[in-house]
């Protein structure tokens, strides 16, 4: 669209956000290896969430659209956090 | 009203001019991207599965004629019932109201000329076709037509020789046709409303297709993603949800049911917008309460998103969870009794025209509230415990979604029929088979109560003698269904092609439908109306005859 803003994101950001994934990755790894009882999976959503805003705002420019799209990601985002909180009503107290 | 208007006599209606390069023929249709044309696409479609679902239907009421094998197997009835729940459930009661009168009328109500994406409009139909088409190549491969209930339960589903795969695979591709569909509706009431349609002077039937549209966008996901695990479990034995492979079996059922609970809302939300429209046509009365009905409907769609497990309290979830989802479960009933009570408001003291579609809507009330309430006994944790699994649920799930959903269809179906085919049905044989209904429902049905309160299990081939009487009655209701559809359709089929000319507002209506010519013009408007009145201001009636 010729009307909208376009924001150009340099390479080394790119580059950048990529090692940053890279290294999450291989922190979801590590941490898969050792015990954490009941926070395993909490921990492993926290960085998989970290990962995700990183892809979203940079990758797919949300950062820098406009407010409506950001509005519908969270409500997307909102109700999957409903349904992960209301699925661990179940898991967390079996 | 008088007859419509001499514009309205001279215009082309969209029967005669299309969007396509063939003028006629069967490709002026199927490759028309008019949201009208699209919307009787999906009626023909959707009639016919409903016919496949009934005839399953008959099927199985007469194997339960009597104990004991009658005229199919053991097997042959688990897949019976699966492709009965399976046909009626994802070919016609999900789409059934919004892609047929959703696609129609949603536009006109609007004052808009079509929906916002017209072509993606056209792909959601032939999106349904495909995955029907799957659906229904997987009866006729080696393996059969699968056998595990509509709700496709793991482990069995994972182990089962039957033709799994392909047929929740079409329920995969039927997903995306419902998902395209709420995008579309979505789209078209943000950024396609007349000039002065404020969202408050929306028509309710609006109000319900766009919350329900925003359930479709939500909540489909979850069921695709599911079904695809399901399949890479079959064919790779991934242990997601078998417990033999290590997997979780319960974590499938939430996943199923975090689709499909709100998938019931899908059902139900648009065929409550219909009676909104309905009630007060023929009352001559707005709407009592009409900020209420439209957010009930939002409420509805949110509250309903949150009580999936109510289906799994005998599962083996935890207890804290059975409480919380029991809770949220009987919010439902907040939103659901302030539209009972508001429909009910309307017609008191209006001056009330029991024509066909307000006797449809009068048995929807009556049978709704039965379903309902009946929902709640299920959603108390102690009386789910004796009732889960049997014909308990089996009739409250009918009472609220055929009764319910599928008296709306047709409710629907004989309300705008007039301005979709432009020609008027037999109204005493359409009141007459109202009452039939009406009569056919509760006698196939009303005994499932009965006998699962004394414990009939359901989705079992056969029965102990005590049930043998009731059992017998609710076959004979299934054959007086039958005869009521027939005459449905027999009525409707003949009249689209034979009967009177329609005028341009049989019902006096004042919604925006009623003020353009039967049946409507290829867009819709002449020019783009701009809206002055409140939705259902029967002023307006006057300025209407005047015009006509």
């Amino acid at each position: 669209m010729s009307e909208s803003k376009h924001h150009i994101t340099g390479y080394g950001t790119y580059v950048l956000v990529w090692l940053g994934l890279l290294a999450l990755t291989s922190l979801t790894v590590t941490v898969a290896g050792i015990d954490l009882g009941n926070f395993t999976l909490f921990v492993a959503l926290t960085i998989a969430a970290i990962k995700s805003a990183l892809v979203i705002n940079i990758f797919m420019h949300i950062k820098f659209d406009e407010p409506i799209f950001k509005f519908f990601l969270l409500v997307s985002g909102a109700t999957l956090f409903v349904i992960f909180a209301l699925t661990f009503v179940d898991y967390s107290f079996r | 009203m008088a007859n419509g208007n001499s514009a309205a006599i001279t215009a082309k209606s969209f029967y005669e001019e299309g969007t396509t390069k063939a003028a006629t023929g069967i490709r002026s249709w199927i490759f028309s991207t008019d949201h009208k044309r699209i919307g009787i696409l999906y009626l023909i479609s959707i009639a016919a599965f409903f016919f496949v679902g009934l005839i399953v239907g008959i099927l199985m009421r007469l194997e339960l004629i009597a104990p004991g094998q009658t005229i199919v197997d053991a097997q042959t009835y688990n897949q019976l019932f699966t492709l009965h729940g399976v046909i009626m459930i994802f070919l016609f009661i999900i789409p059934g109201i919004p892609a047929v009168f959703g696609n129609f009328f949603l536009p006109i109500q609007l004052g808009a000329q079509d929906v916002a994406f017209p072509r993606l409009n056209l792909l959601s139909w032939w999106v349904y076709i495909i995955g029907a088409t799957l659906a229904l190549i997987s009866i006729v491969l080696p393996g059969g037509p699968m056998d595990t209930g509509w709700t496709f339960y793991i482990p069995y589903a994972v182990r089962t020789g039957t033709n799994v795969s392909l047929a929740i695979f079409a329920a995969f591709i039927l997903g995306f046709s419902s998902m395209l569909t709420g995008l579309n509706f979505v789209t078209t009431v943000h950024r396609m409303r007349a000039p002065g349609m404020g969202w408050f002077k929306m028509p309710l039937f609006i109000w319900s297709t766009y919350a329900t549209a925003w359930i479709q966008i939500i909540a489909t996901p979850v069921v695709a993603i599911t079904i695809l695990l399901v399949i890479i479990e079959r064919y790779f034995g991934v242990g997601i949800f078998d417990p033999a492979l290590g997997g979780d079996p319960i974590l499938y059922q939430h996943l199923f049911w975090i689709y499909s609970h709100p998938a019931v809302y899908i059902m139900i939300l648009p065929a409550m917008g219909v009676v909104s429209e309905i009630i007060p046509t023929f009352s001559r009365r707005t709407i009592f309460g009409y900020k209420a009905v439209a957010m009930s409907s939002l409420a509805i769609a949110f509250v309903g998103y949150l009580v999936w497990a109510h289906h799994m309290f005998t599962s083996g979830m935890s207890e804290t969870a059975q409480w919380i989802f029991s809770l949220l479960t009987y919010l439902v009933a907040l939103p659901s009794g302030v539209k009972v009570f508001n429909w009910v408001a309307t017609m008191y003291k209006g001056s009330i025209d029991p024509k066909p579609p307000f006797l449809w809507v009068m048995a929807f009330i009556f049978l709704f509230s039965i379903g309902g309430l009946t929902g709640l006994v299920l959603g108390s944790l102690a009386t789910d415990i004796h009732l889960h699994d049997t014909y308990f649920v089996v009739a409250h799930f009918h009472y609220t979604m055929f009764g319910g959903t599928g008296t709306i269809f047709f409710a629907a179906l004989f309300y705008w029929f007039p301005k979709m085919f432009g020609r008027m049905y037999n109204i005493k044989l359409a009141s007459l088979s109202a009452g039939l209904f009406f009569i056919a429902f509760n006698t196939l049905y009303f005994p499932k109560f009965i006998m699962g309160y004394i414990g009939m299990p359901r989705r079992y081939f056969d029965y102990l003698p005590e049930f043998a009487s009731l059992q017998v009655v609710s076959t004979i209701g299934s054959w007086l269904m039958l005869i009521t559809v027939v005459l449905i359709f027999g009525n409707l089929i003949y009249s689209a092609f034979k009967g009177k000319r329609a005028s341009m507002n049989p019902w006096g209506g004042v919604t925006l439908e009623w003020h353009i010519s039967t049946p409507p013009p290829l867009h819709n408007f002449h020019e783009i109306p701009t809206v002055k009145h409140e939705p259902y201001d029967f002023s307006q009636l006057k300025e209407l005859e005047h015009d006509s």
